[in-house]
Order: C-alpha cells, then structure tokens, then sequence
C-alpha cells in the first residue's frame, strides 16, 4: 500500500504536484494519467526518492519513505522507463540480475530466476539469455526491462510510460502481458500514461492529474460515466466516449438469460462489448450466444442490449 | 554487349602509377663520397644486378597489375602479401646495393635511400593495407599485417644486410647514445603522462558534472593547445628559472627533462579532459535514470556502468595524447630533455640528413606502434558491446 500524503514539489517557478494526497491499495494496478507537465511522472518519482518533495509525507506499507535509505527503497520497487535503459555493455541476463546481484542473491538463485522470468516475459532463454541488448527489437527490449524490474520480486512495480515508444501490435502484446502478470504476482503496479485507451484496458483504479493536481480518481466506469471536469472529458475523447466504453464493459453485464435464440460460436462473458461488436458485424447478427468462465451457456447478448445506456 | 571495365581498383591503379613513376623517374638510392656531400643518383634498374634482385620486382608486378584484374578475395589476399613482400624486398635490395657500392668506395663513401625508394615503400605499405580493407577484415588484421612487415624488416636489420646504409652507419657511430636516447624518450613520454592521467581524468570527470567547471576548462586547453610547443617551452623558461633558483633544492631548472614533462602534459591534458568528458557523456540518460532506479549507488553507477561505457572514447583520447606526446618530445631536445629529438637535432645542425632519420624514423615508429595498440584495444573493447 501506497499513501502519498498533501504532496507538493515545486521546480521553480512551477509547481509540478501540489498537494496530493492518494492511496494505492496492496494488490491493485494504479494508472497515473494527464496530459503532459501534469505532475504525473514527478509523482511517481517520488515514490522511489528520485524526485524528493517539499511538502508532504510518502508511505509504503505504512512507512515512511523519508525515513529510508534511497537505494535499500528503491531495490525494494521495480522501475520502468519509456526509453528502456538496459545496461548495454552487459548481456540480458547480467541486466536481469542487477538487483537481485546488488541484494547480494546466491548466484545459483539469480540463474533460476533470470529463466523463470525470461519464460514469463515469453524470450526463449537459449536465444537472449546471452544476447545484447542492441541485438534486440524494441519490444524484446522492453520485455527485458520489465524482467529486469520484476527480478527482485518486488511488492511495488513503477512503471514510466513503458510502452509509449512501440508500435501498436508490440504495445497490444505487452499491455495483455502486464495484466496477466499483474493477475499472476499480485504485484501493485503504479503506471504512468498519457493514453486513455492504455490506461482503461489496465487499470483497477485511474487517478487524473492536471497541473499538479489529483482532479479524479476512480475505476474505469467511474472516470467514463462521471468525469469529473473538462480535462478528463478532453482526456477520454469527446467523440468516441461510447467506444471507450464499449473496451471497458464486459459482455457478462449485458447478457440475457435465455436458453437459445442464438447460434455459432459462443463469447466468454468477460469479453469487452467492444469484443462482442465486433463479432456482430463480421457474422451480419445481432446476437450471439454466451458462456461464462467456465463454459457453461450464460444467455444471449442482444444488439439492442449492448447500445441501451 | 555488357560494358566491362578493364579498371576495377582505383585506389590499386593511383599506388600502382606511383610505383611506376618512381621506379622509372626517381633516385631508387644516393652515392656520395662522404656523409656531407649530395650523392650522385642511383636508378632502381642500377640495383638490379643478380637474379636475387630481380626476384624483389615479382611482387611488384603483382602490385602494378591488381587494378586491372578482376576483384575477388584471392586477388586481394595476393595484393596484401605482395605489399608486404615489395616492401620488405624494398629495403633488402637497398641493403644488398649499399654494400657493393661500399666494396669499392672509400670508408667514408654513404648510400642513402632516395626519394624512389620512399614512394615506393609507403605505396607497397599502402597497398597491404589497402588489400587488408578489402578483405574486410577487422582492423586488428591490419596491425597484425604491419606487424608482420616490421617483424621482416627488424630480421633484416638483425641480419647485418643492410649495415652499409648510411643510415645504419650512422647508428654505428651513435650506438651507445642511441638506446639511451630512445630509453629516454620514452621516460619523457611515460612522466608526462602521470601527471596527466592524476590531473586529467578527475578533471575531465569533474567538467562532465560540473557546467561551470566545463565552461572555464576549455577554453584554456584550448588555447593551450594553439601555443606552438617551442614557444611554450620558452614561456616556462622564466617561471622555471625562478622557481629553481627561489628553491635551489628542488631539483628543477628552467631547461633539461622537468620542464619538458611539464609542457608535455599541458599539451596532453585537452585529449584526455576532452575525451573523459565526451565518454562520459556518451552515456545515454536513459541507462542512468534506469541505474539510479534500480538502487545502485553513486559510486557502483561510476564504476560499473559509467566508466565500462566511456572507456572506448577514453581510450582514443590517451591514443591521441600519447601520439602527440611522442612526437612532442622530440622538439623538447631543444631545451636540452634529450631523447630521439637530439640526435634529429644533432644532424640537422651538422647538415647530415641521414643522422636526422635516425633520429626521426624511430619516433614516427614508436608513435605508430602507440597508436596500433591502443587501437587493438579500443577494437577488442568494442567488439564486446558494440
């Protein structure tokens, strides 16, 4: 658990976050979001002392950060970057192993490790293992990075917008491999963005900041059916709100329990709407047949079901 | 019809018309009556006397012919052995016609090598090396080739063929204060080098870190570095002098070796300053923010990201300091440092022009062979994190 508390951090003449207070639950996947100059790096920042702040306390778990020693804090967090930062005269494995090598980890448990977490970031081991880190694609790199973060197991990941500087496809991959290691390690991850969609399709709970301040922070549906000013309007997007929407929503809250009425090939329940549009237009319905998680029939999503608000 | 080029190596063809020009047109060596005197010009076909001589042209009809055959790795590996090989045949043959020429001449009669032989020598070198890059080989093989000439050319010289030059006569009247006087080079290069590395590399590290100190470091190197090194030894004359007779126990004067070291290292500190700096600055943001947030020290940033990460550029930086330094000190000669700089001196004082190489040829060796090896090592560093 996080707890920043009436933080405030001033570069002269600007104030880059005034007075915050915010807490992020054990557990949960934080999105930072707000258009640039809004605080939200600087916030983060703070979290691992590489950014100090005037005013204000900062606790982790109930501790204050201030108390700590920076390095002992902050090899106690994953932290990643948009450009990435691999060691590069090191190989991917070296890079995987900085902090569990700076906690002084046996070396046969640094090994062990660095494998599991090539198998869970999906590199083959004998191709990067070994390799260089100019040696590999841009998303290759940043999965690396996130290894290289998540070596420690740490309790808190930080994340910079990691993702901004990939294509979309490779953005896609690693945004689906980010909630699927959230929901594996239970790991709390604070992440940085400026886009919306990332933020939705991530997030338990976002927190909008502009010019220093916290202007909202709530779940997804809360911040697309409650925005709480013109910037998180202007954030989201005026016109395609009813898309974004659509990626938040599953098809479990639209679903009607009946029995048939619907043929082919059926969607999981916790698909998005947006999912579930999709599929309409390309099988020229407008309904389809759902089962829940454990493939039972569910009912039926009906076109009119998904448009009504 | 496909057009076909009848060239297909200009650089080839430019080597090849040089070698040519110079084999037909210039001195291959000069006879002269004593070491004083101009000799009397002797032709590369004059030195063509037993069927052993001849055979040093077979590498050199390789050399001429390579522009004009067909490019492939064969050609070009023949290319880098006949560079080699003409090279080496070069100075045997000059050796070989140095000592008939001796037989029946007066004791004091030198042959000395002629403008041919020179442009001959350096386009054979330039030829290997040229055959080395077209290998597309690393450039390690290049020094290994050049190694490779020396090594041939140093059993010459072992072999006592060439003792009749004039140059190596030369040598046998300065033997015993000519490894002295390289010896001593090297220790002027080696002292000035100390001081410049303890002062340097903090320096350089600090103005890395500190804009105020890069903004007033430099301007003065620079300036030091415009300062033509006769004219800086003059200057520290006066202070020097000073100094020595201010305090006498010391040991320093206004001229011998101290103040040589000290103008030595103020011309090598702005390579070194200049280049710990831009490597250090070449270390991308990213990898510092990246270390920083891993929770590694300041000192375990410096030492195990900053300083692997800036070394290639370092190392180019000391390559350059010490080239310079090498060359350097022979000018210090003239304010009485000693090294290879006093026999040059020496002979362009007593007019002869082969006591002045003796004094040259080794400097421009020794700088050669520095800027080889700090070479190998920048390329051995690179190629583990390119």
């Amino acid at each position: 658990m996080i707890t920043f508390d009436r933080v405030t951090k001033r570069f002269e003449p600007w104030t880059a976050v005034d007075g915050v207070s915010l807490t992020v639950e054990a557990g949960e996947f934080c999105v930072l979001i707000g258009p640039s100059g809004s605080g939200k790096s600087t916030l983060m920042k703070m979290t691992n002392r590489l950014i100090v702040p005037e005013e204000g306390t900062i606790r982790v778990d109930g501790e204050d950060i201030a108390t700590l020693r920076p390095e002992d804090l902050r090899r106690r967090m994953g932290y990643v970057i948009q450009n990435v930062g691999l060691f590069p005269h090191w190989t991917v494995e070296r890079n995987i192993a900085t902090v569990p090598t700076l906690l002084g980890w046996p070396k046969a448990r640094v090994r062990d490790r660095v494998s599991d977490l090539l198998d869970l970031l999906k590199l083959d081991a004998r191709r990067f293992r070994d390799a260089y880190p100019h040696q590999l694609s841009g998303g290759q790199q940043q999965r690396v990075g996130v290894a290289r973060a998540l070596a420690a197991e740490p309790a808190i990941l930080l994340m910079d917008e990691p993702f901004s500087a990939l294509d979309p496809i490779t953005r896609g991959a690693l945004q689906a491999e980010m909630t699927a290691i959230h929901k594996a390690t239970g790991t709390t991850i604070v992440f940085v963005t400026h886009d919306m969609d990332e933020a939705l399709k991530l997030a338990n709970r976002i927190a909008v900041l502009d010019h220093g301040r916290l202007v909202q922070f709530g779940t997804p549906l809360d911040i697309l059916h409650h925005p709480a000013n013109d910037t998180v309007r202007d954030l989201i997007g005026r016109e395609d709100w009813g898309l974004k929407l659509l990626a938040v929503e599953t098809v479990g809250q639209r679903v009607r329990p009946e029995e048939d009425g619907a043929i082919g090939a059926p969607l999981p329940a916790d698909a998005p709407l947006r999912q579930a549009i999709a599929e309409m237009v390309a099988r020229g319905t407008d309904r389809l047949p759902v089962v829940d998680a454990g493939g039972r029939p569910a009912g039926v999503l009906h076109l009119s079901d998904v448009v009504r608000s | 019809m496909p057009h076909r080029p009848i060239l297909h190596n200009r650089v080839a063809l430019l080597l090849a018309a040089a070698i040519a020009a110079a084999a037909l047109t210039l001195p291959f060596l000069g006879f002269a009556p004593n070491r004083l005197l101009s000799g009397r010009p002797v032709a590369l076909w004059a030195a063509l006397v037993g069927p052993l001589d001849w055979l040093v042209l077979l590498p050199g009809v390789v050399v001429l012919a390579v522009p004009f055959l067909r490019p492939g790795r064969a050609v070009s590996a023949a290319y880098v052995a006949a560079g080699v090989l003409l090279a080496v045949g070069l100075v045997w043959l000059a050796g070989a016609q140095a000592a008939r020429l001796a037989a029946n001449a007066a004791p004091a009669a030198r042959t000395s090598f002629g403008a041919g032989f020179w442009v001959m020598e350096a386009a054979a070198l330039l030829a290997a090396m040229d055959g080395v890059r077209r290998l597309g080989l690393a450039p390690a093989w290049r020094i290994a080739v050049g190694a490779a000439a020396a090594a041939l050319i140093g059993l010459l010289l072992a072999s006592g063929r060439l003792d009749q030059l004039s140059i190596l006569r030369e040598y046998a009247n300065q033997r015993d204060v000519f490894a002295a006087a390289v010896a001593r080079h090297a220790v002027l290069v080696a002292a000035a080098l100390v001081p410049t590395l303890l002062i340097g590399v903090p320096l350089g590290v600090l103005a890395q870190r500190v804009p105020r100190v890069r903004r007033a470091v430099f301007p003065v190197l620079n300036v030091v570095q415009t300062v033509p090194s006769i004219a800086l030894f003059g200057l520290l004359l006066a202070p020097l002098s000073a100094l020595a007779n201010a305090l006498p126990g010391l040991g320093i004067a206004g001229v011998g070796p101290v103040p040589a070291v000290i103008a030595l290292t103020f011309y090598s500190l702005l390579p070194i300053v200049r280049n710990t700096v831009e490597g250090l600055d070449g270390v991308p943001a990213a990898v510092r923010e990246a270390a920083r947030g891993m929770g590694m020290t300041k000192r375990q940033i410096f030492w195990k990201v900053e300083v692997p990460l800036a070394l290639p550029v370092f190392l180019s930086g000391l390559r350059i300091t010490l080239v310079q330094a090498v060359g350097l000190a022979a000018v210090a000669a003239l304010i009485g440092a000693g090294g290879l700089g006093a026999i040059m001196f020496q002979g362009l004082f007593a007019n002869a022009l082969d006591l002045v190489l003796l004094g040259a040829v080794p400097v421009i060796v020794l700088a050669v062979a520095v800027d080889a090896a700090l070479k190998l090592a920048v390329s051995l560093l690179g190629r583990r994190a390119a």
